[in-house]
This record gives C-alpha cells, structure tokens and sequence, in this order.
C-alpha cells in the first residue's frame, strides 16, 4: 500500500447546537478497505458525506490525493448512498448509460453489467429490481467512471443473508482490481471479512482505529464466554469477572479460563448454556460504544 | 378502526401544521386572489361599448362632452393606424379623434364632411378624406375659437358600432364621420393563442417544478451531486428536454385545432416557433426558480398556483385587458405569457413581422436567461 489517498483533518460538523462530529482526522491509504463503524447516530454518514463532497464541513479538511476535493475527486470517486431513486421508467442498462454519460472515462455499460452480474437485468425497468438487485445496479453506478476511490454507505443494509452474501463478493471483486474502498456498515462480520483497517464512531468522534485484529487484541483477552442473561443470577454480577452486558445475553472475557469457570460453578451460576469462542468486532464495538460509553 | 384513523389524521394534521410555510402560504393566497381580484374586475359598472381615442394619455374627460358618457370604455390609442386597425377588426366600436380637430364656430360644415367621408370603402380611404377635411377645416380658423367638430372612425359592418356612433353624434352632431368595412376576427380564432399559451404555461411551470421537486426528495439530486454534473448542466438539461416536449405537443395541437377551425395564420410559422421557443424557455425558467430549492410539495404547488392564476387572468388568455386600469396591465406585462399572447396574436391575426414583435422576443429571451441564471444560484441538490 503506498501514501493516504485521502485525508481528514479536524473535521467538525455542526448542526446549530448539536456537533454530529467533532475534530475527526484520519488517513486512507490508497488500496484499502477502510470501515468506518459506529452506532445509528454516531456521525459516520455525516463524517462520510463531508468526505464525499456532498455536505459541507464546519470546519476542518478533506483532502484527495494531497489537494482540496475539486473537479478531480468528483470524476475519480464512485459513491453507492444508503439510499438513492433513479429516474422512473429507465432500464438498468439506460440507468448505466445515463450516469457513464456524465464522465469524461470510465467503465464501458456492457462490461459494468457483467462486473455486477446484472446481465439478465438489463432490460428491466429500474423499478422492479429485488433489494439486492437494486444494490448491484447501484454499485455499477458507483463504478461507471473506473473510479480510483469508493465510498460504499451501508451497502447491505436490508438485504437478506444470501444477497448480502453476493455483495460482499462484489466488493472482494473490486478490492482486488486495487481499488480503494470506504465502508460504513452496522455488520461487524461485514467489516471484519473486508475491511483492512476500521475506525469506531461514537459522539461523533473516533474512539477506536486500528486494523481489526490489533483492536481485538488491545481490547480483549483470549476467549469470550457467553451465557444467556436470564440465567446469570443478580448475585452473579459482583463476582471478581470482565462482565459486559448484551440485550440478552452476558459475555465474559478472560485470559485464565478454568479460573473463570471455577469462579462461575463456585456462585452457582448455570452452565448447560455456555458458549466459548474468541472475541470478535461485534463484542469490540459493545465494549466500545455499548459499555465503555453508554453504561 | 376508528383509533387507527384518527392517529393517521392526526399525524397528518401536525405533518401539515408544522410546516408554516405551506400554512401560511394557504391561508394567505385566497386572501390574495380576492383582493386582487377585486381590484381588477370589481367597481364600476361593466362598459357596453368600447370607443379606441385618439388622445395624448392620459385621457382628458374634459376634453369632450362625449367621453362623459355612461357605460362606454374609453380607451385611450396611441397611433392612428393602431386604432384604425382595431375598428376594422371591430376590437373598438368606433375612434375618435380629438388631436386634429379643425377649429369652426359653424356646424354646417361639419355636417356636410359626414356623408362625404361615409362614402369612403375602407379605413384608408376613411384616412385620407379625413386629412382632406381637416386641411380645409384648419384655414377657417382663428386664434382664440373653441376647437371644431372632432372627426371619427365606424366599422359599418358592426352593430355595436352603429349604436356607439348614435351616442356620439347626440353630443357632438357635426362630428365627421370616416367609414371603415372589415369583419370581426371571430372570437375562437382571438382564444386559439390562448389556448395554446396556456398549455404550454401549465406544462413549462408544474412539468419542470415538481419534477425537479421529485428529484430532490427521492436522492436522486444527491446521487447526481456527486459527479462532475454542474447544477448549471442539470438545470440547462431539464430546460431542453422540457422544452422539446412542450415544442412537439404545442406544434401537434396548433395543426389539429388550426384543421378543425379553419383557422390559417396571417403571418409566418417559422417566427411563431421561434416565439414558442424563446417563450418556453422563459416559463421553464421561471419553474426551475420555484422548485431550484424547496423541498415541500405543498409549498411549491401554492407558489405555482400563485404565478399560474395571476398568468391565468391577467395575460389575456380568455380575454382582451384593454380599458382595464393602467397598473392592471402593467402587471399582466410582467408575465412571459402575456409577451407570447401579445406577439402570437400579432402574428396570427394580424401577420406581423419580426420588426413589429421585436420587444416581446428581447423580453422573453431576456427573462429566460435571468430566470436560468438566478435558478441555478439559489438552486439546492439535497434537503439540508
């Protein structure tokens, strides 16, 4: 990976009294997956639509390839919004030739329709395209000028578990044509098989940015264990135990796990429902925002 | 049932009571329609005649004792060729002339120029006595004499005209007269522009301003933000599809309507479609203005309402504003329709050229341009 093809300086956005995201700065080497995470209204769109160009910053920069966002980020960057109409009546074909029509280079239809496996969907009014179809035409929009940079907005959200699964391969397809990819998504398992570097929202700040195994690693000891909220008795609670609490369930950490369990059987707590496994983004992101933050 | 019903209502309620500008704006344009309706049309009583004077405006009432008279319009004609023009198309019921009026203490003379200048065929003919009278009349005159009988213009194919004429000589008998011919322009071919106007007013202003309004709250003004598209580009894009649309439609419905009523335009066609294109672009313009940053259906459909209405009534789509009060035709001259009424009708009726239409086209292509470039200033690609 070579130098930062994009850059973010103090941002700060404001909304009256309200600050949606405050003294963010980041660095986005060109080539990688980098996830931007956080919990509904922790500032990622904002912080992601100032990065886009679309929305102004109150203060603080963006800057693409070393220079102020200009005429050269906008025919260099594809961008997929959370949620975008086409024009009525338009094919997927016409939708594709209407958006290559608005860049100087880029992409031929015919060859954006098999990247995104749309073929079969061309000659379909935009309209009656399923959720996930409607994604890929969307991502092929995105990538209509070859674009160097890719903001992907929660790309998958609403999507069933199989279309997910597709897309996820279209990005891995486009990660590997080199391209650089910025992601914001509520799925931990999405960030974790994509994303070679994330950042963690809260308050609009960043509270957490590294690679997803070195956030694991700073954050969390060995194993996790599970146990389902309703069998972990008050009493419980005040034992010598790493205790983060889920909506239904309580996850435990620890790096000695027979002193953990010893310690569990002595309080009598049950455990024909306990689960062992290693820590993933999604307890990282509880541990940050749920717990750390929200307690 | 009943709980889900009022919940809905009720929200929809809030919805619409929250959004002030659309509440005000509802309850302030029926107050605005009736107040200004009733400056225009309300008042006096409604005229029965029409009689064009030839006058430096504006009118003196103490001029002569017949511009007295009650229930005729008189209104004031700038030219003589002008108001010759309306009597013979029998758009005024008779001119009268109180510029060249030779001065005489007698009234034989005056009498006797009657039935000499009736013998006339037509209102060139009806000129060129007239002049003849007045020369003559002119060497009898001295300083300090009452002015002479004042010369005037009958269609004498106009009913009206004959009834207007009774009036006049009752207050001035030795009035001379001058007789024109000509049939009236039959009202649906005076209504044809009109109509034509009026659809093309209605598609340039809601097709172009909800569209634009439907782009922008569905994310689609967003979408296109983000590429190197200008708002200059997009604006300019909409202009011409629209404008396409409104040329195809408005050139199929002048060659229907035109087939059914026998109607055949007096002037060139070719002008007529570059008076349609610069008066498109101009009412398209002026739609993108209103919908280059709102994002209220409610709010932009009243401010459509509030140029269409006023277009409606003040640009002479159903009928001639002439004799209303100046301030009423002053605001009807704001509007791009009443430019492309004006110079439509003109053509059509009258076969004008580009000489005499030339400062309706200036001000069309003027607005066009102010409306575009003002639009694409304030417009707005997404709801802030």
């Amino acid at each position: 990976m070579t130098g930062p093809i994009l850059e973010v300086c103090n941002l700060v956005k404001q909304y009256g009294a309200v600050t949606a995201v405050s003294d963010v700065s980041f660095r986005v080497p060109e080539g990688m997956c980098f996830g931007l995470l956080g919990p509904n209204g922790a500032g990622k769109t904002t912080t992601i639509e100032i990065m886009e160009g679309i929305l102004s910053a109150t203060s603080g920069e963006v800057r693409y390839r070393g220079e102020p966002l200009g005429q050269r980020f906008r025919e260099e960057a594809g961008i997929l919004f959370q949620k975008t109409a086409l024009q009525d009546f338009l094919t997927v074909r016409q939708c594709l030739a209407m958006f290559r029509g608005l860049y100087d280079r880029g992409l031929e239809v015919e060859e954006l329709i098999k990247l995104c496996a749309l073929e079969k969907l061309a000659a379909r009014d935009n309209r009656k395209l399923s959720g996930g179809q409607q994604q890929r035409l969307l991502l092929a929009i995105a990538l209509v000028n070859d674009p160097a940079l890719i903001f992907l907005d929660e790309p998958t959200t609403g999507l069933d578990p199989q279309a997910r699964r597709n897309f996820w391969e279209l990005i891995q397809s486009i990660k590997a044509r080199r391209k650089t990819v910025i992601l914001t998504t509520h799925y931990m398992e999405e960030a974790e098989l994509l994303c070679d570097e994330i950042a963690i929202m809260d308050n609009g700040k960043i509270i957490a940015q590294g690679t997803p195994r070195k956030l694991l690693n700073e954050h969390f000891a060995e194993v996790l264990l599970e146990l389902p909220r309703h069998e972990f008795p008050q009493a419980a609670r005040h034992l010598p135990l790493t205790v983060i609490e889920a909506t239904d369930r309580i996850e435990i950490t620890t790096n000695d796990l027979d002193a953990t369990l010893r310690t569990l059987m002595d309080a009598r707590v049950p455990l024909q429902n306990l689960r062992i496994r290693p820590p993933n983004l999604e307890d990282l992101f509880l541990e940050l925002t749920g717990k750390a933050l929200r307690a | 049932m009943i709980n889900r019903l009022l919940s809905v209502w009720h929200a929809r309620n809030l919805e619409f009571v929250r959004d002030r500008s659309t509440l005000l704006f509802t309850l302030v344009m029926p107050v605005m329609l009736i107040v200004g309706m009733s400056f225009v049309f309300g008042g006096q009583e409604r005229p029965l005649f029409k009689v064009g004077v030839l006058s430096a405006a504006p009118l003196d009432k103490s001029a002569h004792p017949f511009l007295h008279e009650r229930f005729v319009d008189f209104v004031p004609i700038a030219s003589e060729s002008d108001g010759l023009h309306k009597v013979t198309h029998q758009q005024i019921d008779l001119l009268l002339d109180l510029t060249h009026r030779g001065v005489t203490t007698g009234t034989g003379a005056g009498a006797g120029a009657n039935p000499g200048a009736a013998a006339g065929a037509g209102a060139g003919a009806g000129a060129g006595a007239g002049a003849g009278a007045n020369a003559g009349a002119g060497a009898g005159a001295g300083a300090g004499d009452p002015p002479g009988p004042p010369r005037y213009w009958v269609n004498t194919d106009s009913p009206k005209g004959y009834i207007a004429e009774k009036l006049l000589l009752a207050s001035a008998p030795t009035a001379r007269r001058e007789r024109v011919t000509g049939t009236a322009t039959r009202y649906i071919d005076w209504l044809f522009p009109g109509i034509l106007g009026m659809n093309m007013m209605f598609s340039c202003l809601f097709g172009v301003g909800y569209v634009v309004l439907r782009y922008r709250k569905n994310g689609f003004l967003k979408r296109l933000h983000a590429t190197p598209l200008t708002a200059f580009e997009f604006l300019s894009a909409q202009v011409l599809s629209r404008l396409c649309l409104i040329l195809f439609v408005t050139v199929l419905l002048y060659i229907g309507i035109a087939s059914i009523i026998h109607f055949h335009s007096a002037g060139s066609l070719l002008l007529l479609l570059v008076l349609a294109v610069l008066a498109s672009l101009s009412m398209i313009a002026l739609g993108l203005t209103i919908a280059a940053r709102f994002a209220s259906e409610e709010l932009v459909a009243g401010l459509l309402n509030l140029l269409t209405w006023p277009m409606m009534l003040l640009s002479g789509i159903w009928f001639s504003l002439e004799g209303s009060p100046q301030w009423v035709q002053w605001l009807g001259s704001i509007f791009p329709l009443t430019h492309l009424l004006e110079a439509a009708r003109a053509i059509m009726l009258d076969g004008a050229g580009v000489a005499q239409i030339v400062p309706h086209l200036i001000y069309l292509g003027v607005t066009a341009v102010a409306f575009l470039a003002f639009g694409a200033w304030s417009f707005r690609w997404r709801i802030e």
